[in-house]
Formats: structure tokens, C-alpha cells, sequence
């Protein structure tokens, strides 16, 4: 592929992306939104999360089935309990990076 | 919402700068460390497809959409058009729609040169950590910005450090696999702030499982998210009634 090529493709691809970030923020922010939508809109972000974390934690992700058990929920549940004590987002995050970690040198 | 974040920028105002820039790097470095083996594998990958490390660091600057960027690299080495290519990305980064919407909420009446700006930089990651700052008060759009552009940064370092490495680099030592993961997990965590809440992530980690199980390709993430905040809203209207 040629330069014209790849910028042809990536800039395709950045279009679709940036238009679905864009719009929205474009037009809502200057409007007075009703308050169902801010009440709807305030859940977004607890159901987006879950919605990420689901497949992580309670699936096999290259076969897309059920697995309960994975290193990656029993790793979740300490780190969850961290992040409820601290609040700290940075903490948590090296913690889960460490206990999974030491899970994997366990494990094998 | 808030009068400080509809303020107008002050030019000169130096301190206040370099404060809103170390409390934005103060947040934004979580994100960055989680991007690092996840830009890095991207990088291998994509040299290993064929792709020079000028084109990465290309795709990087112009898409910033990690998930969008490894379906685009497996589709090249398959031999997809780049029609399909650009299709695909159209149908995975849909869901930034609503990140886009709920961000919104935080940033009325802001410049819309400002927000053009803004809006490249809305991923998940620097949603959900921008949501929770915005949420908790004493947060502002140039903290925001800048917690998204130092992702960026480190995304567009990290991906062209993997294509121009290749395979030397090992992917996933010290846990960094994880680094995301913890991340989601500690802003799920402060996004629960009451009963609704609780259950509307319930609801959602419900449906995200069985659509993912279900029905292939991401959908799995607006349908999920959709369904149950609608469904965490019905249930707000009945709490509110019978009180």
C-alpha cells in the first residue's frame, strides 16, 4: 500500500470516529436539555463500564463463552475492595496490576 | 452547570495553567500506564501485517481508537477493502455517541471550537475517568482536555515504539494486561452512588454477558448500556413517585 493509500483508509476511519465524538457534544451542549435526559444520561457511565468489564471478567473471550472463575474476576474482587477502602484510583490500578501478576506466576 | 467552567480562558493566567495541567497529568497517568502494553502490542502486530511504522503512527494520530485500530490491522493482513475497514470502525466507535451525550451535560455553553477539540480525544477510558472527576466537582474542561491529550500521547509514543520494535519487546509483563481492567473496576466503584446506580450496573453486566455470548461483534456495549440505564431510569421514576 501506497502513502495515498494509508491516508486515504485513515482518514476514512478517523471521519467515522470522530463524527459519533463530535455531533453529540456539538449540539446538546448549547441546547437545554430536558431533565430526563440528564437523569438517563447519568447512568450512561455505570452501565458503559459494566458493559466493558462483563466480557473481561465472566467470559472466554477467544473461544466467546461462559467461564466463571477466571484469573481476571478473582483479581477483580480484591481490587474492587481496594478501590470501595481508598478511593484511589492510581492505587488501584497498581494493585490489580500486581495481584494479577502474582496470580499468573502462581498459576503456571 | 458550573460558572467557572463557563468562564471564558484567561490568557496569562500561568499558575492557574500549570495547575489545571498537574491535576489533569495527576489523573490522566493511570490511562497512559494501561495504554502502554496495549499501544506496544498494537505496534508488533502491526509491523508483523505489514504496516510501516510511519503508517501506525499515522493511523494513531488520525483514528485514537485502540479497539477500531486492531480490528483494522487483522482486517489488513486478511485482505479486507478499505471500505469494510472503515464500515467496521463506523459500527465499533458508535458507542461514543453516548460518551459524547453524557459529556455534554459537563461542558454547556463551552466554546464550540473548544469542544471540536475535545471531542477527538473522548475514549473509553478517558470517559469514564473524566465522568468521575466532572461528577465529583472541581473539575473543568481544561483538566478534561488535557487528561485526553496526554492519552493520546502516550498511545501515538507507545504504538510506534511497538511497530518500530517489533517482536523484541515482551507484551504483558508486571501485570500491565490488567492495568485497564483495574482501572474500569476503580471508576466503576465510584460511580455507585446509590441504590439505582448499583442496580442499573447489575442490570447491565446481565445483558453485556448473555448479548456478548449471543451476538457476535461489540454491539454488546450500546445495547447493554442503553438497555439499562433506560431500565435504571424507570426505576428512578418509581423510587421518586412513591416517595
Amino acid at each position: 500500500m501506497t502513502f495515498i493509500d494509508y491516508l486515504f483508509l485513515f482518514g476514512g476511519m478517523g471521519l467515522v470516529t470522530y463524527i459519533p465524538r463530535w455531533l453529540p457534544l456539538f449540539y446538546l451542549a448549547h441546547r437545554k436539555m430536558p431533565q430526563w435526559l440528564i437523569d438517563w444520561l447519568s447512568l450512561i457511565p455505570v452501565a458503559i463500564l459494566t458493559a466493558l468489564l462483563a466480557p473481561i471478567l465472566f467470559t472466554d473471550q477467544s473461544a466467546r463463552s461462559l467461564e466463571i472463575g477466571k484469573p481476571e474476576l478473582l483479581v477483580a474482587i480484591p481490587t474492587l475492595i481496594f478501590a470501595l477502602k481508598t478511593k484511589s484510583l492510581g492505587g488501584t490500578v497498581l494493585v490489580g496490576m500486581g495481584l494479577y501478576w502474582l496470580t499468573g506466576i502462581i498459576l503456571t | 452547570m458550573k460558572t467557572a467552567d463557563n468562564a471564558p480562558a484567561r490568557k496569562g493566567d500561568a499558575p492557574t495553567a500549570l495547575t489545571w495541567f498537574r491535576e489533569g497529568a495527576m489523573t490522566a497517568w493511570p490511562i497512559c500506564f494501561g495504554y502502554i502494553p496495549i499501544g506496544l502490542a498494537l505496534g508488533v502486530l502491526a509491523s508483523q501485517a505489514g504496516l510501516p511504522a510511519w503508517a501506525v503512527t499515522m493511523m494513531s494520530v488520525l483514528v485514537f481508537a485502540g479497539s477500531a485500530q486492531f480490528i483494522c490491522v487483522a482486517m489488513l493482513a486478511a485482505g479486507a477493502s478499505a471500505g469494510s475497514i472503515i464500515f467496521t470502525t463506523l459500527a465499533v466507535n458508535l458507542r461514543h455517541f453516548l460518551m459524547s451525550s453524557s459529556l455534554a451535560v459537563h461542558l454547556s455553553g463551552v466554546r464550540r471550537l473548544f469542544l471540536s477539540f475535545f471531542a477527538y480525544g473522548i475514549t473509553d477510558e478517558s470517559f469514564a475517568v473524566n465522568m468521575t472527576r466532572f461528577r465529583e466537582g472541581n473539575w473543568g474542561r481544561w483538566q478534561a482536555i488535557t487528561v485526553n491529550q496526554l492519552a493520546n500521547l502516550a498511545w501515538i509514543t507507545a504504538t510506534t515504539c511497538g511497530a518500530l520494535l517489533g517482536q523484541f519487546i515482551p507484551v504483558g509483563a508486571f501485570g500491565t494486561d490488567y492495568a485497564l481492567t483495574a482501572m474500569f473496576l476503580a471508576l466503576l466503584i465510584f460511580q455507585l452512588h446509590d441504590i439505582i446506580f448499583i442496580l442499573t450496573g447489575l442490570i447491565s453486566l446481565c445483558i453485556a454477558v448473555l448479548w456478548y455470548l449471543f451476538i457476535p461483534g461489540d454491539s454488546y456495549i450500546i445495547g447493554a448500556s442503553v438497555t439499562a440505564a433506560t431500565i435504571g431510569y424507570f426505576l428512578k421514576r418509581y423510587r421518586d413517585k412513591r416517595r
